[in-house]
């Protein structure tokens, strides 16, 4: 009893344990799901799944499921990203508490009953609890704003280095409160419009309604909403990853500004995409814009530090621009995570403002299907970027050392590019090769995308089961990680925590 | 290791570029001839009545063509269009500029709302002569296709193209509702054409087309004869009788099929039925896929609709009635 009992409060009370029960369960989840399409379909392993597991896969209801489905899933994303924030954001201990508890029992419900309800047999019941578990998740981020209230006068900023007002006031904490209030309002934004059509099964994916010339004010919602969804997500992650790396100095305090002003902007930006949808694209623009230099500057700080703290290790003074760059790429998980930062701008930014460019030329010239697939590429692409910024910044925190480290980042960073570039040539192949001589194009993307993924699955898998398998052993790393369950980070702001 | 990594990608970068491969001539090819024993001229009564259109099964979807009226058996085979085109050509109904074979469209209201299209009166592209994929041939005189795609649904026809066919013989594209009434019929709510369910024997789709390109001696995606998937073992691949309730086939998978509807105060006309490049969900009674009017692809085709005349109606054994063209 006491063996099983330290192992969940392990699981279920550290940010550690708390961040890689998430994790698993979003692996098995994509491991599972996974099978329902693509190859796994060719190979028979969906009939497979299907069968063993009892799914109905009511042609009917697909739309519904798949919305269902990515929920889910980003309900356990934002869970991870709570969890980080609680950890390296000074709070409250209740708040912290109730914070973790809260999400916790919300991802958790939104998904078990959420794929309930989805791929097992439409009970009501569990749609109830699906939708408590997203009310639940909302109510979080409600007293998430309320613990990163930044003009409480407890928490200042702790070091000059740090970006911040004459008043002291913390403008990263500001940064994440703007992030959490902007996520609250497009949420709402969200369920107002998602509860319309749930509730009379008429659901849709955003991306078959492209080619309206007019869309109903609860369809732009939608669209809205999970565009800025998946933004603030990716807001939520680059600050993150800032305090993974200690993100201070001047860049940032351009970038925190930047980022603050730029998530306002594009979160009303997306908001008035209902009643003025034409200008709202423009404020889109600005405020993406604001948001990526925010990003750059990260990037800009992290790799300069990178190679300053590796030319420092082998105690180099000076180095030329090979040995910078061997300096740079000397560890993959931190190097990577700002790398996707970057890939990003040429997988999902760049072809949205490709797209944007040459609609009327290029995208509208193919049939709907194939703007469609460039479509739901792109935002694929994104998601799977920011699960791999996660992973890298676990994999960093659990300790990955020596060669298991750069094994583990490579093959992450190689492994999930070939696919992502993999799936943006797909996605715009028309551009290279006619339609007729797709084929070989088409087979080999496949191949390199299956493999890659392949790739990223296989180590994922690999850390998971050695995690597992830790949590057999009576001095394992859990038992580290359950006396020091914090992730380890300069914090920004001081103030009381207890 | 890192080097390895590095070889690794840079090996999968020469592979992308290795694949582009484009000859600069396209080459017809001839395939073995497939008898599926169903006839293109064969027309289906669709009666007039309630149906539920879409993918959602209450009242608000609940619509009503109030006349009767025939649809195509079997999409327009190479065959049957390139016999239109030198019918049309005698006639001097379409030109032949180039590899473009063209006809006249009187043009249509233009809104001028975004992404929106001029389209007035003059020619414009029916089929694409020569263009990869093309399955007819044009000497200068006659229209003639290539071996083995007699029977095959004719691509690389343009809406226009269809529109023109369809309009020479004195019928007309199918709108939306009536493609979707045809497909589903009123007996009950389905998904495809034969009922909810879909393997690779019902219809010829992404999971199917490997199958096919060994029955047929290809290494490429391709398009099957009309009327393949009816029940028949071809080389001991056994077909499912995937006819639509009023007996049509092919109405879901092989090709596309142009509608007579567009997008509202767009120019991009509707396809229905989805093809054989594509996933099981694009073949769902309900899914769409559409595009400009002049452009065409090797996935495309279109089947007609006519009112119905009692007088020309003939009775045939099964669902539906069906007379001889």
């Amino acid at each position: 009893m006491k063996f099983l009992k330290e192992r969940l409060e392990y699981l279920f009370s550290s940010t550690k344990g708390l961040v890689l029960v998430a994790i698993s369960l979003i692996s098995l989840v994509t491991a599972i799901w996974g099978t329902l399409s693509g190859p796994m379909v060719e190979w028979g392993v969906k009939d497979i799944t299907v069968r063993l597991l009892g799914m109905k896969l009511d042609p009917f209801f697909r739309e519904g499921r798949i919305i269902m489905l990515y929920h889910t899933i980003a309900m356990a994303v934002i869970a991870i990203e709570v969890y980080l924030m609680t950890s390296i954001i000074p709070m409250k201990k209740f708040y912290k508490l109730t914070i973790n508890a809260a999400v916790t029992v919300g991802y958790l419900s939104s998904m078990i009953f959420g794929l309930g309800f989805a791929y097992f047999g439409r009970n009501w019941i569990l749609h109830g609890l699906f939708l408590f578990g997203l009310s639940l998740m909302f109510f979080t981020g409600l007293l998430l704003a309320v613990a990163l209230w930044p003009w409480n006068k407890n928490y200042r900023v702790a070091s000059p280095e740090y970006a911040h007002t004459k008043s002291g006031m913390d403008l990263e904490r500001a940064a994440f409160f703007t992030m959490v209030v902007a996520t609250l309002g497009s949420s709402l934004f969200g369920a107002v419009a998602g509860a319309y059509f749930g509730n009379g099964f008429e659901t849709f994916l955003a991306e078959n309604t492209v080619r309206f010339a007019h869309k109903t004010p609860l369809q732009l919602g939608i669209i809205g909403h999970l565009h800025i969804m998946l933004t603030l997500i990716a807001v939520a992650i680059t600050l993150i990853v800032g305090r993974w790396l200690d993100f201070k100095g001047i860049y940032h305090k351009i970038a925190m500004p930047l980022m603050i002003f730029g998530t306002i902007v594009i979160t009303l930006g997306v908001w008035m995409v209902v009643p003025f949808e034409l200008i709202a694209h423009m404020i889109i623009y600005v405020g993406s814009t604001f948001i990526m230099l925010a990003a750059l500057m990260l990037v800009i700080y992290g790799w300069r530090k990178l190679i300053r703290e590796r030319l420092n290790e082998l105690g180099i003074e000076k180095a030329g621009f090979f040995r910078g760059l061997k300096a740079l790429l000397h560890d993959p998980l931190k190097f990577g995570a700002l790398w996707q930062m970057v890939f990003m701008n040429f997988t999902v930014s760049g072809v949205g403002i490709f797209m944007a460019i040459k609609l009327d030329e290029i995208f509208r010239v193919w049939p709907w299907r194939e703007e469609r697939v460039t479509l739901t590429g792109h935002w694929h692409v994104l998601a799977a970027l920011i699960a791999t910024i996660i992973l890298m910044y676990y994999a960093d925190m659990v300790g990955l050392k020596g060669k298991v480290r750069q094994w583990f980042g490579w093959i992450l960073l190689i492994g999930s590019d070939v696919a992502f570039a993999g799936a943006t040539i797909y996605s715009l192949k028309r551009l290279f090769v006619n339609a007729y001589y797709q084929e070989p194009l088409v087979s080999k993307i496949f191949l390199a995308m299956d493999v890659g993924l392949a790739a990223v699955l296989v180590i994922l898998a690999l850390l998971l089961l050695w995690r597992l398998f830790d949590l057999f052993k009576g001095e394992g790393i859990w038992k580290r990680e359950k006396e020091n369950p914090e992730v380890e980070v300069a914090k920004t702001s001081t103030g009381p925590v207890a | 290791m890192k080097k390895v990594l590095v070889l690794i990608t840079l090996l999968t970068t020469v592979a992308f570029y290795g694949c582009v491969h484009q000859p600069e001539k396209w080459t017809h090819e001839e395939v073995k001839y497939i008898d599926t024993g169903i006839s293109s001229d064969a027309w289906a009564l669709v009666p007039a009545g309630p149906f539920f259109q879409g993918q959602f099964k209450n009242l608000n979807h609940l619509k009503n063509l109030d006349y009767d009226y025939e649809i195509m058996v079997t999409d327009v085979t190479n065959l049957q269009y390139a016999r239109y085109l030198n019918e049309a050509l005698a006639a001097g109904k379409i030109k032949v500029e180039g590899n473009d074979v063209k006809g006249f469209y009187p043009g249509e209201e233009y809104t001028g709302f975004r992404h929106e299209r001029k389209i007035g009166p003059g020619y414009y592209l029916y089929y694409a002569l020569e263009r990869p994929g093309s399955r007819i041939k044009f000497d200068g005189k006659t229209f003639t296709v290539d071996k083995g795609f007699e029977n095959h649904p004719a691509t690389m026809v343009t809406w226009f193209g269809a529109r023109g066919y369809c309009e020479f013989y004195g019928w007309r594209l199918p709108t939306e509702a009536e493609w979707e009434k045809a497909a589903r019929g009123t007996e009950d709510f389905r998904a495809y054409p034969w009922g909810n369910e879909i393997t690779p024997h019902h219809a010829n789709y992404d999971l199917s087309n490997k199958e096919i390109r060994k029955i047929l001696g290809v290494k490429h995606g391709i398009t099957t004869p009309v009327g393949f998937f009816n029940g028949r073992s071809y080389e001991g691949f056994q077909t499912v009788n995937a006819r639509s309730p009023y007996g049509l086939y092919d109405m879901a998978g092989n090709v596309w099929q142009w509608v007579a509807d567009k997008h509202e105060k767009m120019s991009d006309r509707f396809m229905k039925g989805g093809s054989w490049m594509n996933y099981d969900v694009y073949l769902r009674i309900w899914s769409y896929n559409s595009s400009l009017p002049w452009n065409y692809y090797i996935d495309v085709g279109f089947r007609c609709v006519r009112d119905h005349k009692p007088e020309t109606q003939g009775n045939q054994e099964g669902e539906s009635q069906k007379v001889e063209n």
